[in-house]
């Protein structure tokens, strides 16, 4: 046993965990945060993407000791002051699920994708969301969100 | 997952100690191979060594017509450094095709050359451009350091520090993704300089291997049609449900002459 301690969504924590432990299972089972989903298990789908310092990993392949120290967001803290992110506006606008399973790892990817290219054409789009699988959408409505998604970012930044 | 003990070193110095106190130890860098691999209970070790924030392993520098870039950068800097764009452009492009974004955001570039995976990326482009691997104790030429299916000159108490690249010649490279893992279907990493031209080939043999009719069919002509007549003999290719022998030899021969179209431009 370990004990690490990390920033998630802006809050403080301290754990101890097993030093197996990974990533996912911290975020899930000691902080409770239950958005972050575990779906293959296998680092392809991407349903358990988090961003720690600031960029979209899969917290499926990180152990929680890496994470010592780190700045995780999660889905749980996009959100701010109760107004959605704008890639969940754009998520929800562009009807971009079904299940809804992948969703908080896709919105995760976006943002870390948008975050580094505020204005993908379709060929990085495809490219940037290569780590996350969808199996309900075919994946259209989910382009049209990532652009609905940039334009809302712009607009967002102009009105700052 | 079995249970093992996670020492993170702040040091080289740190991590060769704890390496060679424990013969069943194991390094952690990214993590992105060796994370599945522990899941898949493939792999016991006693102890992991996390390697993956020693400062001493990290950065990109461009010196005396060599890229060094240390075993820790991982490939999210590679792609988008300015720096390795400017000096061997097809290296950072290799690295911008690597695995997704997640995986380039926390694997390494001495993580992936030192697990030698046979269809991984980067062992291509250091055997065509005859890379050195720069280790705690040696340095090692890409001639000398695959030895086949996930083996290298590397003893087990040894670490790869850095990776120099030469800075010479135009240099391609071209893959055929597995449509799910990203991996290599078939890869060539193509460099051509004065002194000639080395093609590597990745994914479609049991290591990564230079394919010599071809270098000297292009060290004649530098042009796709070079290769025309060519056929990579596919005996010792690999075959699984993806593809035979003879589809694999024939992908990189595809691969090769995409990759020379690129690099000399027709």
């Amino acid at each position: 046993m370990a004990k690490v301690e990390l920033t998630i969504n802006g809050k403080n924590h301290c754990f101890e965990v097993e030093d197996r432990t990974l990533l996912v299972n911290l975020i899930r089972d000691h902080a409770q945060l239950t958005g972050t989903h575990v779906g293959c298990d296998t680092s392809q789908c991407g349903a358990c993407t988090v961003h720690m310092n600031g960029e979209a990993i899969k917290s499926c392949t990180v152990f929680a000791l890496q994470a010592n120290g780190a700045q995780i967001t999660t889905i749980e803290g996009l959100a701010k002051n109760g107004k959605l992110h704008p890639v969940q506006q754009a998520f929800t606008q562009c009807h971009a699920l079904q299940c809804g399973f992948c969703t908080p790892g896709m919105i995760m990817s976006v943002a870390g994708l948008l975050k580094n290219n505020p204005k993908p054409t379709d060929e990085q789009i495809y490219h940037g969301l290569e780590g996350n699988l969808c199996r309900c959408t075919g994946y259209v409505n989910i382009v049209k969100a990532v652009k609905k998604s940039a334009e809302l970012l712009a607009t967002q930044k102009q009105s700052r | 997952m079995h249970a093992f003990s996670y020492v993170k070193a702040r040091t080289l110095k740190e991590a060769t100690d704890t390496l060679l106190a424990h013969s069943e130890a194991k390094l952690l860098a990214g993590g992105m191979t060796l994370i599945p691999t522990l899941k898949a209970r493939l792999a016991q070790p006693t102890h992991l060594i996390d390697i993956g924030g020693i400062e001493a392993l990290k950065g990109i520098s461009l010196k005396a017509g060599q890229l060094t870039i240390g075993a820790a950068t991982r490939h999210v800097e590679v792609a988008n450094s300015p720096v390795v764009k400017r000096a061997i452009p097809a290296l950072a492009y290799l690295a911008s095709q690597i695995g997704d974004p997640q995986v380039r955001n926390r694997g390494t570039m001495g993580g992936s050359l030192a697990n030698n995976d046979p269809a991984a990326d980067y062992p291509s482009a250091a055997l065509s451009l005859n890379a050195t691997i720069v280790t705690n104790r040696r340095e090692i030429v890409a001639d000398d350091f695959f030895q086949g299916l996930f083996t290298t000159a590397l003893d087990s108490d040894e670490i790869i520090t850095a990776v120099r690249w030469p800075v010479v010649g135009k240099s391609a490279y071209e893959k055929f993704p597995h449509p799910a893992s990203g991996y290599a279907m078939a890869g060539a990493f193509v460099a051509h300089n004065t002194k000639g031209t080395r093609v590597a080939i990745t994914g479609a043999g049991p290591g990564v291997f230079r394919w010599m009719e071809a270098e000297q069919a292009l060290g004649k002509k530098m042009n796709a049609k070079a290769l025309e007549a060519l056929q990579l003999e596919a005996a010792d290719l690999n075959e699984d449900m993806h593809g035979t022998k003879e589809y694999r030899a024939n992908l990189a021969k595809v691969m090769t002459k995409r990759a020379v179209a690129k690099l000399s431009g027709k």
